[in-house]
C-alpha cells in the first residue's frame, strides 16, 4: 500500500528507536491527544520501543468518549419521534444515555441509521422526503467542515427534512484545561494531525508558550508517533516549548482555510459539557441562528435535564485526561468489556479502554 | 451537570434482541449459553464444532446447518445460493469429512423477481456441481412484502467420514505451523462496498469457494492434520482465538506472511476495519506439525483455491488461550477475540 506503508518500515523504526535511545536521558511524560494515535500505539506495540524513562500519557481525542451524556439523551429523544430517521455514525451507538443507548432505541421501534459521512445523511433525506433527518454530529475540528458543508448543502438543495444535532468540540480549550490540572504530569503534547490539518497550528502556539510544553503536530502511523515523540524529547531536554511540525505531508500552519471558512461560516464557539471532563468555556461548535432551520435543538425543543445518574463507577474521566491508565481500573478487562462497556473509552475504537483492551499485553504474558 | 470525573454503568442486559445478538462475537456467545444451550444442550452440542458428528448404522457421519441473509443478494463474486452451498460444504469438509448430501430451505419475500429466483436457484446447481454434492431435499415459503429481505436460504449438509480422521483444537501443540490457503478478508470487504456503493479501481470479489477439494488433496496424501476451521464470521482472528482457547495453546501470527490483497489492504485502511476480522467464504485455517508446513503450501498452491497459500504462524506454549502478532515494526501485540466492531448480515 503505498503512502502507507512507507510509514511502517521496519529499519526507520529502528533508526527512531535508537535516536530515542540516545536522546532521552531525564524522565518525560508525553501525551498524545488524539485516540486515532492512542489507537496507533498500542496496536503497534509503540510502548515496547521506548526507553524506560519515557511514558505516553493519553489524551482526550476520542469524539465518542467525550460526548456528553445530555446529547445522547437528545439523540435518543429525537430518534423515538415517530417522523424521524436519525443517522449517526456506529460507535455512538452503544453509548449510554441516561437510561439506555441508541441500539436499545433501535430495538424499540427508533429508526437508527448508520452511515460513514454526513453526505449519506443528506442522500437519506433526499429519499425520505416524508421524513425527518437528524444527524448526530459528533467529533472534534476535523469532521465540523464536512458537517458544516452539509448544512450548506440541505441550504442549496432546499432540503426542509434535513437537521443536524451538533455535539462538537474543539481540541484547545481541553488542552487548557489538562494543563492546568496539577494531576497531570504532562511534559509534552503530541497534538492531533488531523485537527490540526483543518486548523493549522497557530492557536497551539500561545498554548506551548503559556504552559512551557513543547507541542508536536503529529500523524498516526508508527514512524509518524516514533518521530513525534524524538521531537518532542529533544525539545524537552534542550529546554525548549515550542510548537514543530512532524505532519508536514498533511498539515500546513494556517490549516485548511476552506474548512475554517465553513467553520466559522456555519458554527458558533459556545461552552460545552465534555464527558467526564465537566463543562470547558468556548469548547464546543453550536449552528448559528442564520442556519436555524437545520439545527435539530431548534427543530425538537429538548430540555437538557441535570444527570442524576452520574454514580461514579469507573475512571473514564481519570483515563481521559491521562492521569490514569485504562488497566489502573478495577472493572478493566472484568465487567468493562467492548460487549459491556462501563465507561465511554470502552465502546469506541478510538476509545484508550479499548485499545488497551484490544492490543495491550498483560504483564503475565511472555514475550521471545 | 457536575464536574466530577465520572462515567454512568450501561445496560448489560437487554431484554429485545439486538443486531450484535448476530454478530459472532460475545454478544452472539451470551445468545447461544443463556437462551439455547441452556435449554438444548447436549453431548453433540457440547463439543462446538462447524459440523456435529453423529454415528448412525454404525456409519460415522458429520451433520451441520447454516442460514444465509447476505444483504445484497447478489455481490462480486457470488450470490446468496452460491453461498449457501459452499458454506454448508466447508462446514463439513473442515470435520474431515466428504460432503454429500444438501438441503435448500427458502424463505422468500412477495415480490421477488422471479428471474432472480432463477438465477439465484441455477447459481445453486452449478455450485453443487462444483462442490461434488446432491440438493436432496428442499423447501419453499413466502412471506408478505416488508416481511423479509428478498431470499432468506437455510442449507443443511451430511457428510460421510471415509478416513480415520481426529480433528481437534486439543491436538494442537508447541511448535505446529499455522497454514491458510491465500488472500484474508475478501468475503466480508466485497459485500461491504456492495452495499455501500464504494468502487475501487479493481474491482474485489467474494472469495467465497468450496474447500472440499483442497482439504481432501491433502488428507489423501497421508498428512495429519491436527486442527482445521473454516475463517468464516468474526474473520481469522476470531478462529485462531477459538482454537487458542479450546486447545489451551498459545498461538503467534507473523504479520508479515499474512496474505492480504493490496486493494483489501487499501479498503480496510479507509473504513477502519482490520482483515484480520473480516469474513471470509473460502479460507481454510489449517493447524499441522512443523515437518508438514512445505508439503501441505505446496499441495494447496497447486489448487486454484491455494495460490496465495502461507504459512502465518505458529503454536506456541507461551500464552496458552491467547493469540499474539509479531507486527511489521517488529513488536509483539495480542490479536483478540472479535468484539464492538461488526459488519452485519454478510452471510
Amino acid at each position: 500500500m503505498k503512502y502507507v506503508e512507507e510509514y511502517r518500515d521496519p529499519e526507520l523504526v529502528r533508526k527512531l528507536r535508537v535516536a530515542l535511545q540516545n536522546t532521552a536521558e531525564k524522565k518525560w511524560n508525553v501525551m498524545e491527544v488524539c485516540g486515532g494515535q492512542t489507537h496507533t500505539i498500542m496496536k503497534y506495540g509503540i510502548n515496547d520501543l521506548l526507553p524506560p524513562n519515557l511514558n505516553l500519557l493519553h489524551g482526550p481525542g476520542c469524539p465518542v468518549c467525550v460526548t456528553p451524556i445530555e446529547y445522547i439523551d437528545a439523540a435518543i429523544e429525537i430518534a423515538m419521534n415517530e417522523n424521524v430517521i436519525l443517522a449517526s455514525y456506529g460507535d455512538m451507538l452503544r453509548v449510554r444515555g441516561s437510561n439506555f443507548d441508541l441500539l436499545s432505541a433501535k430495538g424499540n421501534g427508533a429508526d437508527v441509521r448508520i452511515v460513514y459521512s454526513p453526505l449519506d445523511a443528506i442522500k437519506l433525506a433526499q429519499k425520505y422526503k416524508e421524513k425527518n433527518i437528524v444527524f448526530f454530529a459528533i467529533g472534534f475540528e476535523t469532521t465540523a467542515p464536512a458537517n458544516g458543508q452539509a448544512v450548506l448543502l440541505a441550504k442549496r438543495l432546499e432540503l426542509k427534512n434535513f437537521f443536524l444535532l451538533s455535539a462538537h468540540v474543539l481540541v484547545p480549550p481541553a488542552l487548557r484545561l489538562l494543563l492546568r490540572d496539577n494531576r497531570t504530569k504532562i511534559n509534552a503534547i503530541l497534538a492531533a494531525g488531523h485537527v490540526c490539518s483543518v486548523m493549522g497550528y497557530e492557536e497551539y502556539i500561545d498554548i506551548a508558550e503559556e504552559f512551557g510544553v513543547p507541542i508536536i503536530v503529529t500523524g498516526f502511523e508508527p514512524t509518524d508517533i516514533l518521530e513525534g515523540i524524538l521531537m518532542a524529547v529533544k525539545q524537552l531536554e534542550k529546554g525548549i516549548t515550542r510548537v514543530e511540525n512532524q505532519y508536514r505531508r498533511v498539515v500546513v500552519k494556517e490549516g485548511n482555510i476552506e474548512g475554517k471558512k465553513i467553520i466559522n461560516q456555519v458554527f458558533n464557539v459556545v461552552d460545552r459539557a465534555w464527558r467526564g471532563m465537566g463543562i470547558i468555556p468556548q469548547s464546543g461548535l453550536e449552528i448559528k441562528e442564520e442556519y436555524s432551520d437545520y439545527n435539530a435543538l431548534e427543530k425538537f425543543p429538548l430540555t437538557f435535564k441535570e444527570n442524576i445518574n452520574n454514580k461514579l463507577v469507573c475512571i473514564a474521566g481519570e483515563v481521559l485526561r491521562g492521569i490514569k491508565k485504562p488497566f489502573e481500573c478495577l472493572y478493566f478487562r472484568k465487567e468493562c468489556s467492548p460487549e459491556h462497556p462501563i465507561g465511554a473509552p470502552m465502546v469506541s475504537s478510538e476509545g484508550a479502554c479499548a485499545a488497551y483492551y484490544h492490543y495491550y499485553k498483560n504483564k503475565t504474558l511472555t514475550y521471545e | 451537570m457536575n464536574n466530577e470525573l465520572s462515567c454512568p454503568l450501561p445496560m448489560n442486559e437487554y431484554d429485545k434482541v439486538l443486531l450484535a445478538h448476530g454478530s459472532g462475537g460475545t454478544l452472539s456467545n451470551k445468545l447461544y449459553n443463556d437462551v439455547i444451550f441452556s435449554e438444548l444442550m447436549n453431548e453433540y452440542l457440547y463439543d462446538i464444532h462447524d459440523s456435529a458428528i453423529v454415528t448412525s448404522g454404525g456409519q460415522k457421519i458429520a451433520f451441520t446447518t447454516d442460514s444465509y441473509v447476505v444483504k445484497p443478494i447478489f455481490f462480486p463474486g457470488g450470490d446468496i445460493g452460491k453461498l449457501a452451498v459452499f458454506g454448508t460444504v466447508n462446514d463439513l469438509a473442515v470435520v474431515g469429512a466428504k460432503p454429500s448430501f444438501i438441503s435448500c430451505g427458502f424463505i422468500i419475500e412477495e415480490g421477488l423477481l422471479m428471474s432472480e429466483l432463477k438465477k439465484i436457484v441455477h447459481s445453486i446447481f452449478e455450485a453443487s456441481l462444483k462442490a461434488n454434492v446432491k440438493v436432496v431435499t428442499g423447501d419453499t415459503k413466502v412471506v408478505e412484502k416488508s416481511k423479509g429481505d428478498k431470499i432468506y436460504i437455510n442449507t443443511s449438509g451430511i457428510g460421510i467420514f471415509d478416513r480415520e480422521i481426529l480433528i481437534s483444537p486439543k491436538r494442537c501443540k508447541d511448535g505446529d505451523v499455522i497454514i491458510i490457503n491465500g488472500y484474508i478478508g475478501n468475503h466480508g470487504i466485497a459485500v461491504m462496498l456492495e452495499r455501500e456503493g464504494i468502487t475501487f479501481e479493481s474491482k474485489i470479489e467474494s472469495d467465497c469457494a468450496p474447500l472440499n477439494d483442497l482439504i481432501s488433496n491433502i488428507l489423501n496424501i497421508g498428512i495429519d492434520v491436527h486442527m482445521m476451521r473454516d475463517a468464516t464470521r468474526g474473520g481469522v482472528a476470531s478462529v485462531l482465538n477459538e482454537i487458542a482457547k479450546s486447545g489451551n495453546v498459545g498461538i503467534l501470527l507473523y504479520e508479515e506472511n499474512l496474505p492480504i490483497q493490496e486493494e483489501v489492504k487499501s479498503a480496510c485502511e479507509i473504513m477502519g476495519f482490520d482483515p484480520l476480522y473480516v469474513a471470509n467464504e473460502g479460507k481454510v485455517i489449517i493447524v499441522a506439525d512443523a515437518s508438514d508446513a512445505d508439503k501441505i503450501v505446496s499441495i494447496m498452491k497447486q489448487h486454484e483455491l491455494g495460490k496465495n497459500a502461507a504459512v502465518i504462524g505458529e503454536v506456541i506454549s507461551n500464552n496458552a488461550g491467547v493469540v499474539t502478532m509479531k507486527t511489521v515494526i517488529g513488536t509483539t501485540r495480542i490479536v483478540d477475540m472479535i468484539s464492538g466492531e461488526q459488519l452485519p448480515r454478510i452471510c
